[in-house]
């Protein structure tokens, strides 16, 4: 694929995610922290990202499958993950986690469950699009071209 | 979009160096580029992204996952900041206690920060003195602008508004100097001004307002002609213990409502005082005090309590301990007869125990007796007041600890740093003496205070080295042989027997809670963060004294000493490790690195620990780095925090009781350990990161 038709798929694709509300601003605000002298800044990012929400899911998935569920444990859980997805611009995920923390505060266990499926329903689909983001951008690298910025009127 | 270069544009705005550095202070020369700012966030990709966008505004940034690391950072460090962001919500400390301690102790500008965004949590953030709040996401923006907080800080310091009650015209030179300023300057001048409005004042006038800060005082005035030039290049007043108090008596006196800063420097009556000193101190102090008038809540449960206590007792023991050090740095410096001040000041005010928690003394035996709280249940001996003593001990909280940091941190700069565990004695000893006379109270103080520091110091070497012999539970009893006897042969020589408490204190490996509460706790978590150039041996040594230290000095030590043991014995060698890698690594350990062994310590915490879980957390984080060795020291600092959990310790460990037989023999010597841990607690300061 010509590198021009890659940028253009790089950016229809970056857009649709803003559009889709997958990301928001906040990614634009990673990729503006990204420069010659970080230029793997917002892949680092993220990548932290997904190794601490996989830590946390994972947690989560424990704390809410015991008998008694501690939603004082719970609650720290998805409080951090509010803040790390709303940090790096998963919208949609952050969105789930305040829903997540409203039934976490009625000590709603059926609900805490629901909202948890919810939770990793949109990460797996964020990360999942932000890893083709990525491959998209490693292929434009690599055949030498630069990655477009973003020029989005948010 | 957000364009990088505008941090630039502000870092080359700085131009006026020149005009601070009349000011006499080390000032950044392209300020506020090279701010240095201290963040700290236990969420690993939102201190990534901090950092990134910190240092895109020219700021330099030193990065922290845990609270406590980053209390340790800023003791061993007191000038090496300028301002500190905090999470809301950390796993191994609230990030309300981090604010309260560094407002108090090193008295930096604190932004808070927290995805959580009701109402009362911002409001809890201005309660407990934040400078600024911010909601995550946080946005470059909000980022570029936090060095107002600086040069407002800083400007209030020099003329501190409200508490004189008065504004009156600074005398020529600030005049010239606000002119300078531009009256602009002023509207954002007030400390309580903690708004975004007067960013555009600061920002307009950072330069003349940031040189003319010291001597802008547009609002009080009563600026000493002597002291602007004093002003100018005097840095910070070093709160010591004496100092401090020196100041609570006034303010007792006074009442504290009514304690107007003219009058407690009148009172107070210490040359080279300015009445801002005093002011912005009285601010500070009013804060602590509303913060433990509302604090109620921390005296919940015995767990809560204690750890509350611990606070609390990090409070008036800070103080105390504070105020050793400051004696210690001072005894360094000053004859013996300040000590003897100290102790005629601690001795003296009796009448002030009453008092809930203002007079030093009576911190000093609401210390003792909130070391012996614990004990109690142990013991027997314990003096129950755990409860009781908590406000009075949190009135103190965090307020001298401000000043202890500084003064130790003059302390280490006075004396000859070369021997950690001399400038430790010292303090130790500076505290002793000084928790020897006031909790004389508690205990009996008959020996007058002969030596100076300078005697102390001898002596403490040699405790110390047997000290450093000690290695876990063995080195306990000898440990408590060692505490009674420095006590008991040199009453005034609290200094030396304080010292030898402060070896151990800044050695116990009270890693994760740098809290004073715990007297002991707190000083062995930081001690265990070994001095920079002492990490290894600290550890080592720390490993072998935590466990006497704690069990000479107060059954709450004892029940941490038992628990610390417990770990110590697990992870001694993986707790020096990790003491050392997360002390060290604190602000720049790789985030995954963070993750992984935060995630292995908190695990290795869950299943060593049985202590409730509200301590729990808190520890298991305590060491970013250091998963498990992190774990053991987080374990032992709640287990002083809760008794009840030390005993779940102990019975965990085995062995752990043949410690705690050896401690309960040592009972007797616990009041004093106590006052030895509170000062403790603070020794931290000295434990370099």
């Amino acid at each position: 694929m010509e590198l021009v038709q890659m940028q253009k798929s790089l950016q229809d694709y970056t857009k649709s995610l803003f559009l889709d509300g997958v990301l928001d601003s906040q990614f634009l605000q990673l990729q503006q922290l990204q420069d010659e002298s970080n230029p793997d800044f917002v892949s680092q990012v993220v990548t932290l990202f997904f190794q601490d929400s996989d830590r946390i899911l994972n947690d989560l998935s424990l704390s809410l499958d015991q008998q008694v569920v501690d939603f004082k444990k719970v609650d720290p859980h998805v409080h951090q993950l509010k803040g790390s997805s709303s940090s790096i611009g998963a919208q949609r995920v952050k969105n789930a986690c305040v829903v997540f923390r409203s039934f976490c505060e009625q000590q709603n266990v059926e609900g805490c469950h629901r909202c948890l499926q919810q939770v990793k329903q949109e990460y797996y689909l964020v990360k999942n699009r932000l890893e083709t983001l990525f491959k998209l951008e490693q292929q434009i690298v690599a055949s030498g071209g630069m990655i477009p910025a973003m020029e989005l009127g948010f | 979009m957000m364009n990088p270069s505008q941090g630039r544009g502000l870092g080359s705005g700085g131009g006026s160096s020149s005009g601070r550095k009349q000011g006499g202070e080390a000032v950044v020369e392209m300020f506020p580029s090279g701010l240095r700012v201290l963040v700290v966030d236990d969420d690993p990709t939102c201190l990534m992204i901090l950092e990134r966008m910190l240092r895109t505004c020219l700021y330099e940034v030193t990065k922290c996952n845990r609270a406590e690391m980053a209390l340790s950072l800023l003791r061993n460090n007191k000038h090496g900041f300028d301002i500190v962001i905090s999470d809301v919500h950390m796993p191994d400390m609230d990030g309300f206690k981090l604010l309260e301690h560094v407002g108090l102790e090193m008295d930096l500008p604190v932004i808070m920060m927290s995805a959580d965004d009701s109402k009362s949590v911002v409001l809890k953030g201005v309660t407990h003195g934040a400078v600024d709040y911010l909601i995550k996401p946080v946005r470059m923006e909000a980022l570029k602008n936090i060095w107002q907080h600086v040069v407002r800080k800083r400007r209030s310091e020099w003329s501190v508004p409200e508490n004189s009650g008065s504004i009156e015209e600074t005398g020529q030179q600030q005049q010239q100097q606000q002119q300078r300023g531009g009256p602009a300057v002023s509207g954002g001048e007030d400390a309580a001004d903690d708004n975004a409005s007067s960013v555009n004042n600061e920002g307009n006038n950072w330069r003349s307002s940031s040189n003319n800060s010291r001597k802008r005082k547009e609002e009080e005035g009563e600026e000493q002609g002597d002291e602007d030039a004093s002003n100018l290049k005097k840095p910070r007043v070093v709160w010591s213990v004496e100092l401090h108090q020196q100041f609570v008596a006034a303010v007792n006196q006074l009442g504290v409502e009514k304690a107007v800063p003219k009058k407690i420097l009148e009172l107070m009556n210490v040359p080279g005082l300015t009445r801002e000193n005093v002011a912005s101190h009285l601010q500070k102090y009013r804060i602590y005090l509303r913060r433990l008038g509302g604090v109620s809540q921390h005296q919940g449960n015995l767990n809560n309590s204690f750890m509350t206590g611990q606070d609390a007792s990090f409070g008036p023991l800070s103080s105390l301990n504070g105020f050793d050090l400051q004696a210690l740095a001072v005894t360094g410096q000053l004859p013996a007869q300040s000590l003897a001040q100290l102790q005629a000041a601690g001795l003296g005010r009796p009448a002030m125990v009453s008092k809930p928690g203002l007079p030093v003394s009576s911190v000093v035996d609401e210390r003792s007796i909130f070391s012996f709280d614990n004990s109690k249940p142990r013991f027997g001996d314990g003096i129950g007041h755990h409860q009781t003593q908590q406000p009075q001990m949190n009135l103190l909280h965090g307020v001298p600890t401000g000043m202890e940091p500084r003064q130790l941190a003059c302390l280490q700069q006075q004396l000859p740093v070369g021997n950690r565990m001399s400038i430790q004695q010292q303090i130790a000893a500076v505290r002793a003496g000084h928790s020897v006379q006031n909790s004389g109270m508690m205990m009996p103080q008959q020996q007058p205070f002969p030596r100076g520091p300078s005697i102390r110091q001898p002596m403490l070497p040699n405790r110390i080295t047997e000290r450093s012999g000690f290695s876990g539970r063995s080195s306990v009893p000898e440990s408590s042989r060692v505490l009674p006897t420095s006590y008991t042969n040199l009453p005034t020589q609290h200094s030396s027997t304080s010292v030898a408490f402060n070896s151990f204190q800044q050695e116990l490996p009270v890693n994760s809670f740098p809290l004073p509460s715990a007297p002991g706790l707190s000083v062995p978590a930081q001690v265990r963060k070994p001095h920079s150039s002492y990490q290894e041996e600290v550890n080592s040594s720390e490993a072998g004294f935590t466990t006497p230290s704690y069990d000479m000095f107060s059954n709450r030590h004892n029940d941490w000493d038992l628990r610390s043991i417990a770990f110590d014995a697990h992870q001694d060698a993986e707790s020096v490790a990790f003491s050392n890698s997360e002390a060290y690594s604190s602000s720049t350990m790789p985030r995954n690195n963070n993750n992984n062994t935060a995630v292995a310590a908190t695990d290795l915490g869950r299943n060593q620990q049985q202590t409730p879980p509200n301590m729990v957390p808190h520890h298991h984080q305590v060491y970013g780095n250091g998963g498990g060795g992190s774990t053991s020291v987080r374990v032992k600092s709640e287990r002083v925090a809760a008794d009840t959990a030390a005993m779940a310790f102990h019975e965990q460990y085995s062995n752990q009781e043949d410690l705690m037989s050896a401690l309960l023999k040592q009972e007797g010597v616990a009041p004093v350990v106590d006052t030895e841990f509170d000062f403790d607690a603070y020794s931290i300061d000295d434990i370099p990161v």
